[in-house]
């Protein structure tokens, strides 16, 4: 690590020996060194996380939870020591509360599934205008199918939630859950987690937050903030695809019915029927995903190593700094203003469609994201049919920044 | 900057200043094309005679550049052609910005070959077709 002043000084060069972990930022594309600004989407891998998956192929792999042999044995040890990691990452009460799914749509999916058919017709799911579709389709889905009211909070010009008409929403009693995004994937808001939490539970209605952009950035307590259900992916926190998370209350998980059914997570099978296995094998049905799962363990181990405190420093001045240099685009409009935010940046620039901008940023090695990310209704509520998206992962630097600024104001002169 | 060959000012002025942009007046047939993916959204309006000719196109297109580009020259091309030579222009259009091959038999639209290197913006440029297409296949008469 660099320890000189000036490093330490500045927390956006503090990360900066940290590009030497990723191979794929040696790349060139279109002949231009990769500057990716789009780890929101999916964050690139560490060497650590690449190797620790290949190392599981070349020396250490069988089916878990199953195999009476060495291999198997020393395979589900490594599998289940990554739940204990997760558990410890959003501090999680009890390993068994920690489930493993495909990403964070299944987990959600999970919740409005199972949790889902203990809602009764006549109650309500609460969701916010700002969802990615991951957390609006399935309670859609669970409305459709089981006559439970589904309300949207909306959110301010700002693009932050709208807390009091939250309490509107939750005011006749009729709310079971509120499920709503820790950190938008469109504006970057960070949502006032426990005052949401504490506002559901005074009307008896659960929280579910959806962490897939928070866990990335900073460190998430879900006892601290009195989540009842957190989920997250793999992908976005450098780690593999193919891997997610839900964290539910013991008491709520036990209550709910398995979601998917099959091999794992039974107790016994009888033609007759069956009986189910305890958490948290109840809702992981099937041979999992082994070697993401392992993968997603190193990809927590590389995270701690570095600490979340480096981490959401890096993230915060290099946001600031993209606010500052994006702002002196002419013609440059950043989507939303929340006053408390990570590093993702929406902007549309003049007339210029998100796609011609990204298009043009990518023959310039830059990547960017641009459309509707997922998130339809929101760009309807914002009054834009797409927008360009860039995000920031650890490895993002100052330089690359001021590139994305600098092609930008190029772009603009073509058009206008 | 490097500015890619897809981006010829020809493409960007047209996207600027549209020749052919506008609702048409007793359009005879109408037809849309919608990309859900980006949420572009083209619809082309044209006069047809008895005879198969189309007479006068316009367009409404919200989209990006590349599309508001291919739906103004599109409109330029069409008027005064048959129905089945519009037909053939599309698919070979179609083959073009998938291929890159062919400029030389589609007129001026042969600006849009290097598409065939933006996979995913392919559909940007074939979506005013689609709805032309739409239009002239009748099932939208007016």
């Amino acid at each position: 690590m660099d320890l000189s002043p000036a490093a330490l000084a500045d927390p956006i060069d503090a990360l900066r020996h940290l590009r030497a972990d990723f191979p794929i930022l040696n790349e060139a594309v279109h002949g231009k060194p990769l500057v990716f600004l789009d780890s929101a989407a999916s964050a690139q891998k560490p060497v650590q996380v690449i190797d620790a998956m290949s190392r599981t192929m070349r020396t250490q792999y069988a089916n878990v939870h199953r195999g009476l042999h060495w291999m198997s044995e020393r395979t589900t040890d490594a599998c289940e020591a990554v739940r204990d990691q997760v558990a410890g990452l959003i501090g999680a009460p009890a390993r068994e509360e920690i489930i493993f799914t495909r990403n964070s749509t299944e987990a959600i999916n999970l919740v409005a599934h199972s949790f889902g058919s203990l809602i009764r017709p006549g109650q309500a799911v609460v969701i916010s205008e700002m969802e990615h579709h991951a957390n609006l389709v399935p309670w859609q889905m669970l409305r459709d199918r089981a006559g439970v009211e589904l309300r949207v909070a909306p959110i301010t010009d700002a693009g932050e939630l709208e807390l009091d008409a939250l309490g509107r929403l939750l005011s006749d009693g009729k709310v079971a859950l509120v499920a709503v995004t820790h950190m938008s994937n469109v504006l970057g808001t960070v949502t006032p987690a426990r005052q949401i939490a504490d506002m559901a539970h005074a009307a008896g209605a659960r929280v579910l937050f959806d962490g897939s952009q928070m866990v990335v950035h900073r460190r998430v307590d879900v006892r601290e903030i009195g989540a009842d259900f957190y989920v997250f992916t793999g992908h976005k926190l450098y780690g593999p695809t193919g891997i997610g998370v839900l964290w539910g209350r013991r008491e709520l998980l036990e209550a709910m019915p398995p979601f998917l059914g099959g091999g794992d997570m039974i107790s016994t099978v009888r033609f007759e029927g069956s009986t189910w296995a305890n958490l948290p094998h109840k809702f992981e049905a099937g041979t999992p995903a082994i070697i993401e799962t392992i993968g997603l363990g190193a990809a927590i181990s590389y995270i701690e190593s570095i600490g979340f405190d480096a981490i959401a420093a890096h993230e915060a001045a290099l946001t600031d700094h993209a606010l500052r240099r994006l702002a002196e685009v002419p013609g440059l409009r950043v989507i939303g203003a929340p006053a408390d935010r990570g590093g993702v940046i929406s902007f549309t620039m003049d007339d210029v469609h998100p796609h011609d901008i990204a298009t043009l940023l990518d023959r310039n090695g830059i990547a960017i994201r641009a459309g509707h990310h997922c998130a339809e209704p929101l760009m309807r509520r914002l009054g834009v049919s797409a927008t360009a998206r860039a995000s920031f992962g650890l490895y993002t630097t100052r330089e690359e920044v001021d590139t994305l600024a600098a092609t930008l104001e190029q772009i603009r002169s073509l058009f206008v | 900057m490097e500015q890619d060959t897809l981006y010829q000012r020809q493409v960007i002025d047209r996207a600027r200043a549209p020749a052919h942009a506008g609702s048409l007046d007793g359009a005879t047939h109408v037809g849309e094309g919608t990309n859900p993916m980006c949420g572009d959204r083209v619809r082309v309006g044209l006069s047809l005679t008895d005879g198969g000719t189309v007479t006068a196109v316009r367009h409404e297109t919200r989209g990006c550049a590349i599309c508001i580009a291919s739906a103004d020259m599109m409109a330029g091309l069409a008027e005064g052609r048959s129905a089945l030579e519009l037909g053939t222009l599309s698919r070979r259009f179609g083959e073009m910005v998938r291929t890159g091959e062919g400029a030389e038999q589609v007129g001026e639209l042969g600006v849009f070959a290097p598409l065939h290197q933006h996979r995913s913006r392919i559909r940007c440029a074939t979506l005013p077709w689609t709805a032309l297409m739409e239009a002239l296949d009748g099932s939208k008469d007016r």
